[in-house]
């Protein structure tokens, strides 16, 4: 069912955890649906994302996914981070099954959520794009 | 890498004095039944003396004894087999809110072509209530299909009582027993069914069989037509081999198995861990024991313990395609978040103490592990 590389990133996950004092928390999911994704970021003065770490209650697939993502995005600036897509990640993890896409898309969205909680602490100006990801991701948790 | 089965409840492993049994009738003595030479005969005996064992075993007449595929085929031929037999009589049908997918699957597919469906609830250890059973029945029930032991709690349902109930109200009474037979006693006589459905696999015997137990003068349709094996009501060559071994699988069940003791040690293991709780009733069948643990998900645990040679089933939804709980934990009341973090160890005939300590050691770590990614630590 599982590719290697979901099992290996599921076994050895790498960035797990918290950050202490993040400069962006993404958290999305919902308990009922048996996914919740907490990511935590920090960014340097140059918009690099230099630190980032995550804390996941999910399934083998939401694990693997939040473990992938991280390793992805460090190093990157949050421009760069941003254009992301689920078939990325998925495509790092040599596949994931069907039904199990959406853990992607979580893993994108507890991207996007952190990203757009450090824009807004730092009063900074939202892009129009995360701003209506931020309302959907925001309307489909509840 | 050492290999530890604990999922019994899903299929066991042939015993090898079943294989043995059987091994005659591939190679040496594999007529068909309806053959008129030695060949066929040959086969038709065997056939019938493996009958013979079965109806013994349940408290049957030979004669009730069909032989199936496997359960599933049992459980869409009692209900399909009944409801268009005895349309003409009434339209509904009761079954319970924690059936295997082979009954719920059968029902809604007979929900769609006029016949009305009523699920009867269970309570918190998932055990239904001979009352709603009886308040559920009306002028045009024509079918009650209530299974012996759940598969996924191990819970035990009041099988003669709600027997006796549809006996009163002249209704047909189906079991599934395919988790109960070889576990406790199942006795067609005391059980008060019309029908009962048991599997080979579940008993130490083959995959491929099955059998229904249909009591003389019930009215059922076939499900297949063709020749007319099965006293014309499941037409296929017979499966000799298989039936032999199902038979034999019921004659090693005298042998006194210590599944109880294993059953004890195993959950206090299990239980010594923080935030893990028992969903399984205390009265239930001894092999299944199902538990959650909070702030980590089914699947993940399963896949972990695998990793480690352990094999376990889940009740999360991750497992499944539908992404929706087992059906089976949200009828107990149980919660979503409960349900996804449940995990059901059923023990068998080969279990060990030391399997029981390797498994909870496992346990032990991989939940730690899993609660460290988790972001609900605290239990």
């Amino acid at each position: 069912m599982y590719s290697k590389k979901v099992i290996e990133y599921f076994n050895h996950p790498k960035n797990m955890g918290k950050i202490d004092c993040p400069d962006g928390v993404g958290k999305v999911g919902n308990i009922i649906c048996g996914d919740v994704m907490h990511l935590y970021i920090k960014v340097d003065k140059n918009d690099v994302i230099e630190d980032i770490k995550y804390e996941t209650f999910g399934c083998v697939a939401a694990i693997s996914s939040s473990s992938m993502i991280t390793e992805m995005v460090k190093g990157k600036t949050i421009v760069e981070a941003l254009k992301i897509e689920k078939n990325s990640i998925i495509d790092s993890l040599e596949g994931l099954p069907k039904a199990k896409i959406h853990c992607s898309v979580l893993a994108i969205d507890a991207l996007s959520e952190s990203i757009y909680d450090y824009l807004k602490k730092n009063k900074r100006d939202i892009p129009d794009f995360l701003e209506k990801r931020h309302k959907i991701i925001v309307k489909n948790s509840r | 890498m050492k290999k530890i089965y604990l999922d019994y409840a899903a299929t066991t492993p042939v015993d090898p004095r079943v294989l043995e049994a059987m091994m005659p009738y591939f190679c040496d003595n594999f007529g068909n039944t309806m053959s008129l030479h030695s060949f066929g005969q040959k086969a038709q005996m065997v056939l019938d003396e493996s009958r013979k064992t079965v109806a013994n075993f349940i408290g049957a007449k030979p004669e009730e004894i069909i032989f199936t595929s496997s359960a599933t085929e049992s459980n869409n031929f009692a209900l399909k087999g009944i409801a268009f037999a005895n349309e003409k009589k009434g339209n509904h049908i009761i079954i319970s809110a924690i059936e295997h997918a082979c009954i719920m699957e059968s029902a809604k597919w007979l929900g769609g072509r006029g016949f009305k469906i009523t699920y009867v609830p269970v309570d918190r250890f998932g055990v239904v209530n001979v009352d709603d059973v009886s308040k559920a029945i009306t002028k045009e029930t024509i079918l009650i299909s209530v299974m012996h032991v759940n598969n996924e709690l191990g819970s035990i349902q009041p099988i003669a009582e709600i027997g006796q109930i549809a006996k009163e109200n002249n209704i047909y009474f189906h079991s599934d027993c395919a988790q109960s037979l070889g576990k406790i006693p199942v006795n067609v006589n005391d059980l008060n069914v019309d029908l009962l459905t048991a599997s080979g696999h579940k008993i130490y015997g083959p995959k491929g069989i099955g059998i229904l137990f249909v009591k003389r003068g019930v009215k059922i349709e076939p499900l297949l037509n063709g020749g007319g094996q099965e006293l014309g009501l499941r037409s296929s060559t017979s499966n000799v081999a298989g039936a032999v071994g199902f038979a034999k699988a019921l004659e090693l069940f005298n042998q006194e198995e210590k599944i109880a003791e294993l059953r004890e040690y195993l959950c206090s293991g299990v239980l010594s861990i923080p935030g893990s709780r028992l969903n399984s009733p205390k009265t239930g069948v001894p092999g299944i024991l199902n538990f959650s643990f909070s702030g980590v998900e089914g699947e993940a645990i399963t896949m972990r313990l695998d990793m480690d040679g352990i094999a376990v089933s889940t009740g999360s939804a991750c497992s499944s395609n539908k992404l929706t709980a087992s059906h089976v934990l949200l009828a107990t009341g149980m919660k979503p978040e409960e349900a996804h973090g449940s995990l059901r160890v059923s023990i068998g005939r080969w279990t060990t103490k030391e399997d029981i300590d390797y498994f909870i050691e496992s346990l032990f770590k991989n939940i730690n592990q899993l609660r460290e990614i988790s972001p609900f630590k605290n239990v």
